[in-house]
């Protein structure tokens, strides 16, 4: 009893950084039809971006912020010189974004080395939680409200705001909204520099439980996919759900067939692809 | 004759190779409905979108207000002051009613929500509905309503009889009247005959990617032998 309660937590803590990933992962594609190999590598980054503030003495939630933020301009920087003009084209835009996500981890290779770093999660959250005869490290359960929190609000930009009905207006036909006048190409903007930001400041979140390596974001990469064929692409409550099947899955998997951990994560997105091939809350296209 | 608020001038506009507008020129003026007619397949919907900028022209110009605009991006010429009132109405499903007027709105002319809601009263009762929830006549409304939230000098409305209702269509016949009064230039792609016939001031006949014939729609009504050979009626 206490292994699976151990372990659902544990899951349920690695499905809420995968969120941190996947929600941009499905935003960005729901929107401009860009699969953004890169947001991994982002993520990454943005682990090893909060270290270094964490050595200088950056408090963690500031650098977690700050860590962010840098990602943002570089994801922007890559948008808006490469990517911005070959949304149309999806292949093109894949392999760049490929590319981009190559360089990026050994470009932290060539920075940071290649020995596994670990990141201390901040102090006021490094304790334990007692509960009956369970034992839960304090910050995971913060991450999983974070998280929680991050989906919420992602939920109500999309649904309750006039910048989230244009967002869903360009999902459901881009060039009709072009031609009400709406520059939908400031959304595009809005919404990478959103989904790098997240995978950024995810990055340093996620680190007290991943910590950093060179090659975690090749690690991330197959789970984010899962997450997002699971939930159904373009689906921001599909990327929360199959984040956390795919937190538990994966943890349980590597608890119980260590052996086999991949073939575990990968019989739930078979199923889904026979069964319902649009995810568990993704619309038919 | 009265400027026209559309002048489209020799526009040749392809589909990859395949040469769909071979020098069409027409012009809407203002306060007056305009009607493409034209058997299927002869360009009307391509001359929509050359207009719009969906398909930019290859050659000739198209100006708004005497503003040259094919070069400019779709969202561009909108503001120009081109509403679209498309084929198949293309509504957003996942938008409520209200938020596809609310982010098409540009204020500064005649047209806000409550405006469009008292044009179209029924729009304003199905505000919180998705736009997946609406009846053919209603979705009509709404493309309506919507172009004219932008509000435009052209408004662009293509087959928008299509799948509704004869009595709905009556309604539509009515509602383009009354646009029109507001000064208005409406060009109106429409297979629906008797209703073009009977709204528009003047029609342009396209056949091939040609204009076959242009002039009073009184005159199209009467000549029977045109409508024959062009429309197949």
């Amino acid at each position: 009893m206490t292994f699976y309660a151990q372990n659902a937590l544990n899951g349920l803590a690695y499905g809420s950084l995968l969120f941190m990933i996947a929600a941009g992962f499905t935003l960005i594609f729901g929107l401009m039809r860009i699969v953004n190999i890169a947001q991994t590598a982002f993520f990454l980054i943005g682990a090893y971006i909060g270290l270094m503030l964490l050595h200088a003495g950056v408090p963690f939630w500031i650098a977690a912020a700050l860590a962010g933020a840098a990602v943002m301009a570089a994801g922007l920087l890559i948008y808006r010189v490469f990517l911005h003009r070959y949304h149309a084209d999806e292949l093109t835009a894949l392999l760049l974004t490929l590319g981009f996500a190559l360089m990026l981890d050994d470009l932290a290779l060539a920075a940071w080395g290649g020995d596994p770093q670990s990141v201390p999660p901040p102090p006021a959250f490094a304790s334990s939680v007692q509960l009956g005869p369970l034992v839960f490290p304090a910050y995971w359960l913060t991450l999983i409200v974070l998280s929680a929190l991050v989906a919420a609000g992602l939920r109500l930009l999309e649904r309750r705001t006039m910048l989230g009905a244009v967002i869903r207006a360009g999902v459901d036909d881009e060039e009709m909204t072009r031609g009400l006048g709406i520059n939908i190409d400031r959304a595009f903007y809005v919404v990478f520099a959103l989904g790098a930001f997240l995978a950024g400041a995810g990055g340093v979140l996620g680190s007290p439980i991943t910590g950093a390596y060179p090659g975690l974001d090749g690690d991330l990469l197959p789970l984010a996919f899962a997450v997002i064929i699971i939930g159904g692409i373009g689906s921001l409550e599909g990327a929360y759900v199959g984040s956390l099947i795919i937190g538990l899955v994966s943890t349980f998997g590597k608890a119980l067939f260590p052996e086999l951990s991949y073939f575990t994560i990968f019989v739930p997105v078979a199923a889904i692809m026979a069964l319902r091939p649009q995810g568990l809350l993704g619309r038919k296209r | 004759m009265t400027a026209a608020l559309l002048d489209v001038t020799e526009v040749h506009t392809y589909y990859g190779d395949s040469h769909v507008l071979r020098g069409v020129s027409l012009a809407a003026a203002a306060g007056a409905v305009t009607a493409l007619l034209g058997r299927n397949g002869m360009g009307k919907t391509t001359l929509i979108r050359s207009v719009i900028g969906f398909t930019p022209p290859r050659r000739g110009t198209v100006r708004v207000r005497g503003e040259e605009v094919q070069r400019l991006s779709s969202h561009e010429i909108a503001r120009r002051g081109v509403g679209l009132v498309p084929q198949g109405r293309r509504i957003f499903p996942s938008l409520t009613v209200e938020e596809q007027l609310r982010i098409a709105s540009r204020p500064g002319g005649a047209w806000s929500l409550d405006g469009v809601y008292d044009l179209f009263p029924r729009l304003r009762e199905r505000r919180r509905h998705f736009g997946g929830q609406l009846s053919g006549g209603e979705q009509q409304m709404l493309a309506i309503g919507r172009a004219l939230m932008t509000n435009p000098a052209v408004l662009l409305m293509d087959e928008p009889s299509e799948g509704l209702a004869p009595l709905v269509v009556r309604g539509l016949r009515d509602t383009i009247a009354r646009l029109r009064d507001t000064g208005l230039a409406v060009l109106l792609v429409e297979q629906n005959l008797p209703l073009a016939l009977d709204v528009a001031d003047t029609c342009y006949i396209l056949s091939r990617g040609r204009v076959v014939h242009h002039g009073p729609a009184a005159d199209l009504a009467r000549d029977e032998r045109i409508r024959a050979l062009h429309l197949g009626v």
